[in-house]
């Protein structure tokens, strides 16, 4: 078994600890405390949720645009794989979300929703998710393409840290005991059991894998398609919307990502408040993380 | 441990409330004159790594086959100037293009002098800022051509293009398209004045009877109708000094993103 991350058990001249509550000093199940989260990567964490808050809802701004994708070099408009439009029907205007040919009505939400005046608008995404929350295109450009920079800068600043440190070595790489007993740990979250005392104190194999293809998979694809929208880099690097299949196609998977991002946001939200949120929260802004029944193993 | 529902929904009334605080919060920033400032730093930062990265590499072309059968105009259809619509009923003969400003010799061009200058075709990508792409096959003469002829004075730094289209009105007049690139993107082998399209002369949606092709940046650099060329030192004096229409609303003079 190798190492375990965050290790720091709590002694004498490491990082302050909370002091005691009367919960762990008296009888009942016996807490204790690890130092979880490194200042480094808590201030990497916070950092990275304002860019990645901005950039999704400047993102749609931009998508607003002309919401609708494509596949390939070029937009055939007749034949976009999935867009958000608004129809009159019956009078009043109606918002239908198209996806490979087939239909529904989002009116509200998706393409059409009430505007700033309080009347139904043709709008892709509607004004509470974008940024800013009217149509303004030139702004949302300027907010994404700056914190497009900071969301990068962070994230190489977390990656140097966690190779010198190793964090990314013992902290994401499953080991492969780990990865025998996968099925078992998924069975065990989809029941939202989670792991106590010992097997609390690190990632588990499932945390592992999507971590890590979230930071080397998910969001350097992410950056790549990004980049391939721009035509001046195009032609530096020709290869680049090629390897997306073309511009179009880059487009469409900048804004898979994204989604595929927030997908991933909305799981670890979820997890985060099931798992208990408040020492998930703790540990996040302090650093300290309480293992209950520590002593016990992994009894429940 | 397991979280106390009361304070779980507590949390959740405050992320939504967040939420909602947030993007008020943002939209403040946004009408301030100090924070879309700051965030064009970025722009600058981009347009500076993008030049150097990429140099005067040539924007991909594309085969026949490629081209869109449905190229989407945008902007301007067909402008509403009157000395534009005589100019069209007349299929241009009489239209000139007026070549001024920093230069040694101004020059009035007939289109058939545009069309005696050294020419490039090219089937292109054309990248809306708002997200589309068209492909399309242009057949123009080289802007670096045309300066070679006018002879730029070392104090210009810009092309300034004034088009025919009419944008708005406003209390000083009507204000009309304008655009502008700097001296070395007018000597991209790529940078023509495009007057064929498809291999037809250039159609009144795209831009009759002369526009400019930038491929390497997106759209609305690439002003249709032009009417006159100006080289200049800066903008100070050109609408709301930013270099151009879109400039001027909010958009990245550099748009090579």
């Amino acid at each position: 078994m190798p190492p375990l991350p965050n290790r720091n058990i709590a002694r004498a001249g490491g990082p302050k600890r909370p002091a005691a509550s009367p919960r762990e000093s008296g009888t009942g199940p016996v807490r204790q405390w690890i130092y979880r989260h490194s200042l480094t990567v808590r201030i990497c964490h916070w950092v990275n949720v304002v860019c990645m808050t901005v950039l999704l809802m400047s993102g749609l701004q931009i998508f607003n645009a002309h919401p609708a994708l494509y596949w390939g070099n070029k937009s055939d408009f007749a034949a976009p794989w999935m867009e958000l439009g608004a129809e009159q029907s019956g009078g009043r205007l109606i918002g239908v979300t198209m996806i490979f040919g087939h239909s529904f009505d989002t009116t509200g939400v998706l393409g059409a929703s009430i505007g700033p005046d309080g009347q139904m608008e043709a709008r892709g995404f509607p004004t509470w998710a974008i940024l800013p929350s009217e149509q303004w295109l030139a702004m949302g450009r300027l907010w994404h393409f700056f914190f497009a920079w900071i969301f990068v800068i962070n994230g190489v600043l977390y990656l140097l840290y966690g190779l010198v440190r190793g964090h990314i070595r013992r902290g994401l790489v499953p080991s492969l005991a780990a990865l025998r007993r996968i099925g078992r740990t998924a069975w065990d979250h989809l029941r939202l059991r989670f792991p106590e005392g010992e097997e609390a104190k690190r990632y588990n194999v499932l945390q592992q894998i999507i971590y890590l293809v979230v930071v080397f998979v998910l969001v350097p694809v992410l950056i790549l398609a990004g980049l391939a929208m721009s035509p001046r880099l195009d032609a530096g690097f020709p290869w680049l919307p090629a390897a997306f299949g073309g511009r179009q196609s880059a487009r469409t998977v900048h804004f898979l990502c994204a989604f595929s991002l927030l997908g991933f946001v909305v799981v670890h939200l979820i997890m985060v408040l099931v798992s208990g949120v408040w020492n998930n929260l703790r540990s996040m802004v302090t650093g300290w993380y309480a293992i209950a029944n520590a002593e016990d193993g992994h009894e429940r | 441990m397991k979280g106390d529902p009361l304070d779980r929904r507590r949390l959740l009334t405050r992320f939504a409330s967040g939420t909602a605080l947030l993007l008020s919060g943002c939209d403040r920033l946004s009408n301030t004159t100090w924070f879309p400032r700051l965030l064009d730093r970025a722009t600058t930062v981009n347009q500076t790594l993008q030049c150097a990265l990429v140099g005067q590499a040539l924007a991909p072309e594309f085969p026949a086959s490629d081209i869109s059968r449905h190229f989407k105009s945008n902007g301007t259809h067909d402008p509403q100037d009157p000395e534009y619509q005589a100019l069209a009923r007349n299929g241009f003969a009489d239209w000139r293009l007026e070549v001024t400003g920093l230069v040694e010799k101004p020059m009035r061009l007939s289109l058939a002098q545009i069309r005696a200058l050294p020419a490039r075709t090219q089937i292109t990508r054309h990248d809306c800022v708002e997200g589309w792409s068209c492909i399309g096959k242009w057949t123009g003469a080289h802007l670096g051509a045309l300066l070679d002829q006018v002879r730029p004075r070392p104090a210009a730094r810009y092309v300034m293009f004034f088009c025919a289209d009419p944008m708005q009105q406003t209390l000083a007049g009507v204000v009309k398209y304008y655009e502008s690139i700097d001296l070395a993107e007018a000597y991209h082998p790529q940078t023509i004045l495009a007057y064929e399209m498809n291999d037809a002369p250039l159609q009144i949606p795209y831009g009759a009877p002369l526009r400019l092709r930038v491929e390497r940046q997106l759209g609305y650099k690439m002003a249709k109708y032009l009417m006159r060329i100006e080289l200049v030192e800066s903008f100070a004096h050109i609408g709301g000094r930013h270099g151009g229409y879109w400039e001027d609303q909010g958009y990245e003079w550099y748009a090579g993103i």
